[in-house]
């Protein structure tokens, strides 16, 4: 598992290990999220690589750090906490500053129901495993019919809910829960799968607002220490 | 609810669910456990009626559960309950300490997104029909198992008397509607996860829980 340590120096100069690890793939949609949260919260970590096309999450060095083995973890001290939704509602309440979420309940509960429906109906089905399985078991020309299917389906939706709410942003002229899992979807993820976003004219402005955002553009998969030269 | 001429008044609450739905079980058991009287909607999802115009209405997104308060209406069984926290503090369903909480939110977010999605009935009858009927079984034992595994090492250093301690949380709200469907849908073997075959017996205790079951609600079909 490659990582390239990345310190603050010490009184003495020396080296000092950052408080906040990451284990991240620089594709991975989730991972994304969690490195846009970071980055507005002015959040300093160490990116530690784990590259999911070669099954490194099961290696034991991992397991030990993390034994669920999912993709993202983070490391915060003793704790390490898997699963975007969960490391960005902790982030959120151990460092508050730049807040993810609005006060008012309102909107906060439409940001919780816009970023579990990305985490709950799109995430789970278009993952890379599932997809192994479609190839294998259904055929290889179905992988893009069921992401076609699955997020078309989740971003009918997200139009729906989105309509009335949105602003610059998806839930008014903030940055807000909602845009920091979506945003990993929709700025190119799905261009692998010819998946057509025309038919969702919200979340394509949105796409346009997010690029210009710097805290999502230093996430960005190709800023990344791992992401694939070739 | 009535008023002193004795009409009936709409309850504040209404919670649009259906009876098997596991996460309209989630819902169910946290309006319980906060003491929130709410009017009960049935949505027949394998009649489809959440395509209703009438359903549409209320909810454009036609998802169950959905909970109507007042003006706001919300889907997501994950995201009513955080506002339900919020709204109505009585009987917190999440701890105080923030790495119980992170806990609890991990364990939700495995049943919600780890485990669920992907044994839902359209997921199900897509794997029945295009990989084949005997397929269905390894398919849910492989995802069901792998989230499982997960939940038993997460929770082992933290579970009391419930998932995260000694009194219910948000990852028993998600828990017990798993635990109980998969044993009640397909007989699920649970010998293998000693943790959650140790709370699942511990639900059976719970009056919120049980109040909640599919088997108590206005819809469960009679015969």
């Amino acid at each position: 598992m490659s990582s390239i340590l990345l310190t603050t120096k010490g009184n003495n100069g020396e080296e000092l290990p950052k408080k906040l690890q990451l284990y991240s793939f620089s594709t991975s949609p989730p991972s994304f999220s969690v490195r846009i949260a970071l980055n507005f919260k002015g959040l300093d970590y160490e990116y530690k690589a784990v590259n999911l096309f070669k099954g490194e999450q099961h290696r034991p060095e991992f397991i030990k750090i993390n034994p669920i083995g999912f993709i993202p973890a983070l490391m915060d001290g003793d704790m390490v906490i898997a699963d975007s939704f969960a490391i960005i509602l902790y982030l959120e309440e151990k460092y508050p500053q730049h807040p993810l979420l609005p006060r008012d309940l309102a909107n906060k509960a439409i940001n919780y129901q816009a970023a579990n429906f990305v985490c709950s109906s799109i995430q789970p089905l278009i993952r890379l495993p599932i997809l192994k399985y479609i190839g294998e078991n259904v055929g290889h020309e179905e992988k893009v019919p069921w992401v076609h299917k699955h997020v078309g389906k989740g971003f009918a939706g997200l139009e729906k809910l989105l309509k009335y709410h949105a602003g610059k942003y998806a839930t008014g002229d903030e940055i807000f829960l909602a845009d920091v899992l979506l945003a990993p979807y929709i700025i190119g993820y799905l261009q692998r799968y010819n998946f057509d976003m025309s038919e969702y004219p919200l979340l394509s402005r949105l796409a346009e607002a997010y690029i210009q955002v710097p805290s999502i553009q230093d996430a960005m998969p190709e800023k990344q220490p791992d992401f694939p030269i070739n | 609810m009535t008023t002193a001429g004795g009409e009936e008044l709409p309850k504040k609450l209404q919670l649009y669910s259906f009876f098997m739905s596991s996460a309209s079980f989630r819902v169910r058991i946290a309006l319980n456990l906060k003491g929130l009287d709410y009017e009960y909607k049935a949505i027949n999802l394998f009649k489809k009626e959440q395509h209703s115009p009438e359903f549409l209405k209320i909810n454009p997104i036609g998802y169950v559960p959905a909970l109507v308060d007042g003006d706001i209406v919300l889907a997501d069984s994950f995201a009513i309950i955080l506002y339900l926290e919020e709204k109505y503090p009585q009987h917190p369903l999440l701890p105080h300490d923030l790495e119980k909480r992170a806990i609890n939110y991990q364990a939700a977010n495995i049943i919600s997104s780890s485990i669920q999605p992907l044994i839902s009935l359209p997921i199900l009858q897509y794997i029945g029909e295009n990989v084949g009927p005997d397929a269905k079984i390894p398919w849910i034992q492989k995802h069901v198992g792998k989230g499982f595994a997960a939940l038993e090492k997460l929770l082992k250093d933290h579970a009391g008397k419930f998932a995260t301690g000694d009194e219910i949380f948000l990852a028993d709200l998600f828990l017990a509607p798993q635990i109980i469907g998969l044993t009640q849908r397909f007989n699920y073997d649970m010998t293998e996860f000693p943790l959650l075959s140790r709370l699942s017996e511990a639900y059976k205790q719970v009056p919120a829980i049980q109040g909640a079951m599919p088997d108590k609600q206005p819809d469960f079909p009679i015969n």
